[in-house]
């Protein structure tokens, strides 16, 4: 984890000094233990605050269409990779103005989890090979990181870069044995308790739009949830609110969405958004054998079709 | 006692009924029966068979053309998939997916269009009301032009 570090503050500061780059995107320490923060690198000699561990959750895609002007190098895990591929298949970046820092992800650990295990505040963390370190006042607490994953992070297909200029570090292994355990779980309650699940959940929700704002994949200039003629969805936190917005924002991430679950690790009311976008993942791949960011120039499955598909629904 | 009559939505595409005579037809149907002309299958937006469904529509159907019958040639096809996803999203939200068709209309079926409708209203009248996602209590307001 230190030489993967150390590798990229060499090549971000590299690519500043040669000019390559007007800008690196990467993460560096975080204010609080058990985060790390999205940094943006202009100057080589800032290049030192760099940092590569396992609280580098958030998807850095998020930021690039918005500086499209700059030429730009991201640190970017496979789920980076493949909201990149996918804006790119959307025409939102130029792929020529991107150095795209390749990073493989062991899975990203969930602060959440571990705050609650630890029986104190923790007040620093470690990393020693498979287990992670917390520890307190009064207290030391060891914790497989298979244990701590995201639960997005855990069911991760993908943590190698689908597309890089440089490849930092070893490509890992693939650990996730079934990616859509948990829809399918879901799945197969009956429709009452499916019903009472989807609406408690939303339930929680306080419509605060951190969802959105991390999805590297909501980038519309005007999200359907804020037009006001049509008003979509009423703004209150009503269940017809809360549900409808929960439904609007998942299924318009059909075909889209690239599992890197940054709506879920942003949710402050720890709403499973997983099981929403996972359904809609599970579907459109076994429907239409699409996954979302791993090809460049593969269109959307919502953009195309089959002339042979026929309906299922025709009565 | 008459039957339970359920609310249904009908989003109608513009080109699908292919006589003035069948046009109307569609103020024979069932009072229940609300009948929204789009102008194509293809470029529905499925947040509107959701608002149906939160103003608390018991079933949705909604006609396009026969596929390679679409006048703006793929319209069905691009219909087809955004409904089979959102079916199948709505059944993992506890949805009945039964209440909410697909139907084509092709070139040589005029007059079938109120039968296409008689059959949802059956099948969600033995499905009775759908109160899963009616969560919205007040009708907005609307204003007509």
């Amino acid at each position: 984890m230190q030489e993967l570090a150390e590798a990229i503050r060499e090549e971000g500061k590299r690519l500043l000094e040669s000019g390559e780059v007007d800008l690196v995107i990467g993460f560096t320490v975080g204010t609080l233990p058990l985060r790390a923060a999205p940094v943006f690198v202009r100057r080589a000699e800032d290049a030192e605050r760099l940092v590569w561990n396992s609280f580098c959750e958030n998807n850095l895609a998020r930021y690039l269409r918005d500086i499209r002007d700059k030429r730009v190098a991201v640190v970017a895990k496979g789920c980076d990779t493949r909201a990149i591929v996918a804006l790119l298949n959307e025409h939102q970046l130029d792929r020529d103005k991107l150095h795209i820092i390749g990073v493989p992800c062991h899975g990203m650990v969930d602060r959440r989890i571990v705050a609650r295990r630890a029986p104190g505040q923790v007040l620093a963390v470690r990393e020693e090979g498979e287990e992670i370190v917390a520890e307190g006042e009064s207290f030391s607490i060891r914790l497989p990181r298979s244990q701590v994953l995201y639960r997005s992070c855990a069911a991760c297909t993908h943590p190698n870069p689908v597309i890089y200029d440089i490849l930092l570090g070893e490509e890992v292994a693939v650990w996730a044995e079934d990616p859509y355990a948990h829809v399918r779980e879901i799945e197969q309650k009956p429709a009452a308790e499916r019903a009472s699940y989807f609406a408690t959940e939303a339930q929680r929700c306080i419509r605060c739009y951190a969802c959105r704002q991390a999805c590297p994949m909501c980038y519309c200039e005007e999200c359907f949830v804020d037009h006001t003629t049509p008003r979509w969805i009423e703004s209150g936190v009503t269940p017809a609110g809360l549900q409808g917005w929960q439904i609007g924002r998942a299924y318009h991430l059909t075909g889209r969405c690239v599992a890197c679950g940054a709506c879920e690790r942003s949710c402050p009311m720890e709403i499973d958004l997983v099981y929403l976008n996972g359904k809609l993942r599970k579907e459109v791949w076994e429907l239409y054998g699409f996954q979302a960011g791993l090809v460049v120039g593969e269109l959307p499955p919502l953009a195309v079709f089959q002339p042979d598909e026929g309906s299922d629904s025709t009565p | 006692m008459s039957k339970w009559q359920p609310k249904i939505v009908v989003f109608l595409c513009q080109w699908a009924l292919k006589s003035d005579s069948e046009w109307a037809r569609r103020h024979e149907l069932p009072q229940n029966v609300h009948v929204v002309e789009v102008p194509c299958s293809g470029r529905l937006n499925p947040l509107l068979l959701m608002s149906a469904l939160q103003y608390g529509a018991d079933g949705l159907l909604v006609i396009g053309c026969e596929p390679g019958h679409c006048h703006y040639k793929e319209g069905s096809y691009l219909a087809q998939r955004k409904f089979a996803t959102l079916k199948s999203f709505l059944k993992t939200l506890g949805f009945e997916e039964s209440r909410v068709r697909l139907a084509w209309l092709g070139e040589t079926e005029s007059g079938t269009f109120p039968s296409v409708v008689e059959g949802l209203i059956s099948e969600v009248q033995r499905l009775g009301p759908a109160h899963e996602l009616a969560t919205r209590e007040t009708v907005p307001c609307v204003v007509k032009a």
